[in-house]
């Protein structure tokens, strides 16, 4: 058996020994180096570009403006087609929008030159107001994208000239009655901030011309089908000159779906014929990529005096920065994948607005709106509960959602459309929250007196959801190739990014065909070798590619039994993995193959599988943390955090369980320490590791992930997903703890210590 | 500047630019295990031994390393494939873009001090970021590898 089974990564030690196999290590030596020059203007009008010193300069091959990218207005979002996100973004734009947008790209044969070459570039910019402050966006007199050819491929609430990139609203029974008929109401208002991904391995990619002219990019994605789509159409190349080969990728975190330098290097190729490279240096990352949408959550919870939630309303702003990638998705998920939570009410409302502001895009980051709407739900539970006098873990024992339950949310909200109705047929939140509370200790801690009196504990609990690939739209596929000797190719689009995604494949594949790990040989994501596949995003790889595999595997079995017959002149034939048996006789696969390359009935067998889903099974985890606060500064340490997650079978538990504390860290990261901070002209103040502060290993004293038993029905083996549910719980978890440590309830993300105590002292 | 190198055993002698950094000479002549990640000395990814002492290559100088011996992943191969065997038990390499800095900083931790305690552990790597793991993976890898009660 392969499946549930802590097998190591497949390409686990060949990058703990340095293996050459990033973007950057591929790279032809001869690469132009491509660097960019950046606005130092939130928002400008670029009046001239004057590069001709510039172009004179030695070593320097290329530099490319708006006056020589042509003018097609696009998202680079990394979305299926069509996307739900504005085309609001040419490749160079005339005007620019946030400090450290591309204004002039310059390529040459050392960095240097193409340093000295910026330097000489003169641009003249008429310097407009920007708009910093997102809550003063709408009608702004200042229009951020006006009369730049912006439009959205289908209703998207786009309305540009009130700075507004989407919008979205819904109304499920009547909430306002609803509200009015409760005997107690929550209200609160919460702020999440811009998060930045901070993955180790920055944007990075390559591009080159191959024997047959075909344009090659070798690029840090999460994306390569949607790249290669993208890059495409903008470039007005046909999709057969172009090849996207996906490498091993150094995190990804929802950073890596949308497309960076592609479009820059692969100009610079078709125009010079030679190979080009773009590596972001870590100022670009921070200042010139992407953030998770900062927002401001209104919720409103209502219920009956006994705590039966009767209404929940959620209305939203969120910032997406200067462009429009995943405006519209992100703001939806926040309540799609949180509002289920609670399915037995009578109403629930939920709209919001996704506003431009002259600060860096916002894109798509893990939890995807999912975390900034649970800490708002999750911490006004707990605000309801202590107005109710109740305990709120009773408060969501009564209310949340359970096995073969379903919620009208699911039909009505999906991502950028209509979502899909379905009961939930694995749910096991009720365990994981008492398995959570003993493990934590929960009640004990709750009542516990610090020794020290400068010092109070607390212990605060959240619960999450989120799903597992996007319904009808999400889709994976994979080609298996029995070779010689009798192992197998296994080609998918699912693209790894660090997560082992290629090793939970591989582990599906052997446990179909009921072989060994090691005679499946993975490859993925290169879009002229391996099959379709949407992309590592919305938590889909293991549901969504994990069952096309396994139709793979079943194909496969068929094929070989097919073959059998034709060997053995008989129709009783039977494969086991191991040997193909009719009757009596009998033959090993490594032979059996072996003959159909050199001697027999020759025939390359190849299957294929492919599979969107039909459904999104969310996984559910309950998350528990204890903290210290010492009352005089305001400093929080984390004592332990308990996970108890619901991600029905788990292919993998030793890859599951890292995807779990990686993404709680992440989580607490958000919530205590990271924030993408701006000057009041948006000049990004942190955009170093020395000022961002990412989490060490020194934050957390003890982290507890576990998995309780639960199987999906409609899942590969059971399984859900795991990449995403881990990251939701630490915001409210910890306001929550804070919350029953000081009597005070914060708000605001992040929460650092100097906000702890001014709250203390206010 | 003319400069030698001793990289991991093998002689080197060539003209560095007095502002090359030992990231980009490295990389340069393939020791491609040596990785960027910043170049404020901050994440730990380009971590390699220079005359013994754990350093962050991004911000070091070639011509400070002249005459000295240096050693990258590739230098080390048995010893970061055991360290590799406890890393990749867990699962918890993941990208594996820090990996090589982790296990240069495991190593250099590992010839300093052979019993260390977690904490030793954890205040020796506090400097290697790794953004995908949490780093629990790493610490029950390591305690294992280090024998740690």
């Amino acid at each position: 058996m392969s499946v549930n089974k802590g097998i190591p990564k497949v390409d686990g030690m060949g990058l703990v020994l340095g293996k050459p196999a990033f973007t950057d290590d591929l790279a032809p030596r001869d690469a132009l180096i491509v660097k960019v020059m950046r606005s130092p203007h939130a928002h400008a009008n670029i009046t001239k570009i004057d590069t001709h010193i510039a172009e004179g300069l030695p070593e320097i091959k290329c530099i490319l403006t708006y006056e020589n990218v042509g003018d097609v207005n696009f998202s680079r979002a990394g979305q299926g087609f069509p996307e739900p996100s504005p085309y609001d973004h040419r490749i160079l734009n005339k005007t620019v929008r946030y400090i450290g947008e591309p204004v002039a790209v310059v390529a040459g044969h050392s960095e240097k030159a193409v340093d000295l070459a910026i330097s000489k570039i003169i641009v003249t910019y008429d310097v407009l107001e920007p708009v910093i402050d997102f809550e003063s966006a709408i009608d702004n007199s200042i229009v951020i994208h006006e009369n730049d050819g912006t439009s959205s491929m289908f209703e998207i609430g786009h309305k540009p000239k009130r700075n507004i990139a989407a919008g979205y609203e819904m109304e499920i029974g009547d909430v306002q009655k609803t509200l009015e008929s409760c005997d107690v109401v929550y209200e609160g208002r919460y702020y999440t901030q811009a998060q930045a991904h901070a993955m180790t391995e920055p944007h990075s990619c390559v591009s080159y011309l191959d024997q047959q002219d075909r344009l090659t990019l070798i690029t840090s994605t999460q994306t390569p089908f949607h790249v290669r789509r993208i890059v495409g159409k903008t470039l007005n190349l046909p999709l057969s000159k172009i090849r996207v080969i996906k490498p091993r990728i150094g995190g990804g975190y929802g950073g890596k779906q949308a497309i960076h330098g592609e479009f820059f290097v692969s100009l610079v190729t078709i125009k010079t014929g030679l190979p080009a490279k773009l590596i972001f240096s870590r100022k670009e990352v921070f200042t010139a990529s992407y953030t998770r949408h900062a927002m401001r959550v209104d919720v409103k919870i209502g219920s009956d005096k006994e705590g039966h939630i009767k209404v929940i309303d959620m209305d939203i702003l969120s910032n997406t920065g200067a462009y429009g990638e995943h405006a519209l998705t992100v703001l939806m998920v926040a309540g799609s994948k949180t509002l289920p939570l609670y399915n037995k009410v009578d109403a629930v409302g939920f709209r919001g607005d996704v506003v431009y502001t002259n600060l860096t895009p916002a894109g798509a980051y893990r939890g995807y709106g999912a975390i900034q709407g649970n800490f708002a739900l999750e911490s006004g539970i707990d605000e309801l509960a202590t107005l109710l006098n109740m305990d709120p873990i009773e408060l969501r024992r009564m209310n949340m959602m359970k096995e073969h339950e379903t919620s009208e949310i699911f039909e009505i909200m999906g991502e950028g459309q209509e979502g899909t109705a379905m009961t939930i047929e694995s749910c096991k939140l009720a365990e994981c929250l008492e398995e959570c509370l003993e493990k934590i200790d929960y009640y004990k801690k709750l009542e516990q007196v610090h020794e020290d009196p400068n010092k109070v504990t607390g212990v605060g609990l959240a619960i999450a959801m989120q799903g597992s690939g996007i319904p009808y739209i999400d889709m994976g596929s994979a080609i298996l190739k029995l070779n010689d000797d009798g192992f197998f190719n296994l080609l998918v689009g699912a693209t790894d990014i660090g997560t082992g995604s290629d090793t939970i494949l591989a582990q599906m594949a052997a446990e179909t065909l009921n072989v060994p790990v090691d005679k499946i040989i993975v490859y993925s994501s290169d879009t002229d070798l391996t099959p379709f596949d949407t992309g590592a995003y919305a938590s889909s790889t293991t549901y969504v590619s994990g069952h096309s595999v396994r139709i793979a595997a079943e194909n496969m079995i068929k094929k070989i039994e097919t073959a059998a017959k034709v060997y053995f002149e008989s129709e009783d034939v039977c494969f086991n993995g191991m040997d193909i048996t009719s009757g009596e006789s009998s033959i090993s696969l490594k032979d059996f193959s072996t003959k159909l390359f050199y001697s027999e009935n020759q025939e390359q067998l190849v299957s294929s599988g492919s599979y969107v889903g039909t459904k999104s099974p969310p996984p559910y985890m309950v998350g528990a943390v204890e903290v210290e606060i010492d009352v005089r500064t305001g400093h929080l340490d984390i004592l332990n955090y308990v996970a108890v997650v619901d991600c029905g079978t788990t292919i993998n538990p030793n890859l599951a369980r890292i995807q779990v504390e990686g993404a709680l860290l992440q989580g607490i990261g958000m919530t205590l320490y990271e924030e993408v901070n701006y000057t009041e002209l948006g000049a990004n103040r942190n955009n170093s590791f020395f000022k961002y502060n990412v989490p060490t290993r020194m934050e957390v004293k003890a982290m507890d992930v576990t998995f309780v038993d639960s199987y999906e029905p409609s899942g590969p083996f059971g399984a859900k997903s795991v990449g995403e549910i881990g990251i939701d719980t630490p915001p409210a978890a910890l306001s929550n703890a804070i919350k029953n440590a000081l009597g005070k309830r914060m708000t605001k993300l992040p929460i650092r210590s100097e906000d702890i105590w001014r709250k203390l002292n206010s | 500047m003319e400069v030698k190198l001793i990289i991991n055993g093998t002689h080197y002698k060539f003209a560095a630019d007095p502002d090359e950094y030992l990231l980009d000479t490295l990389r340069k002549l393939g020791y491609k295990s040596v990785k960027r990640g910043c170049d404020t000395s901050s994440c730990g990814v380009c971590s390699i031994l220079v005359d013994g002492d754990l350093v962050p290559s991004c911000s070091f100088l070639t011509v400070r390393a002249h005459n000295k011996p240096i050693i990258t992943v590739e230098g080390i191969q048995l010893e970061a494939r055991k360290i590799g065997e406890m890393i990749t038990a867990e699962g918890v390499e993941q990208c594996g873009f820090c990996s090589p800095g982790h296990v240069m900083a495991v190593y250099a931790l590992m010839r300093e001090n052979t019993h260390p305690s977690l904490n030793e552990i954890k205040h020796y790597l506090a400097g290697n970021l790794c953004r995908c793991s949490g780093y629990e993976g790493q610490h029950r890898a390591l305690k294992k590898l280090m024998e740690v009660k």
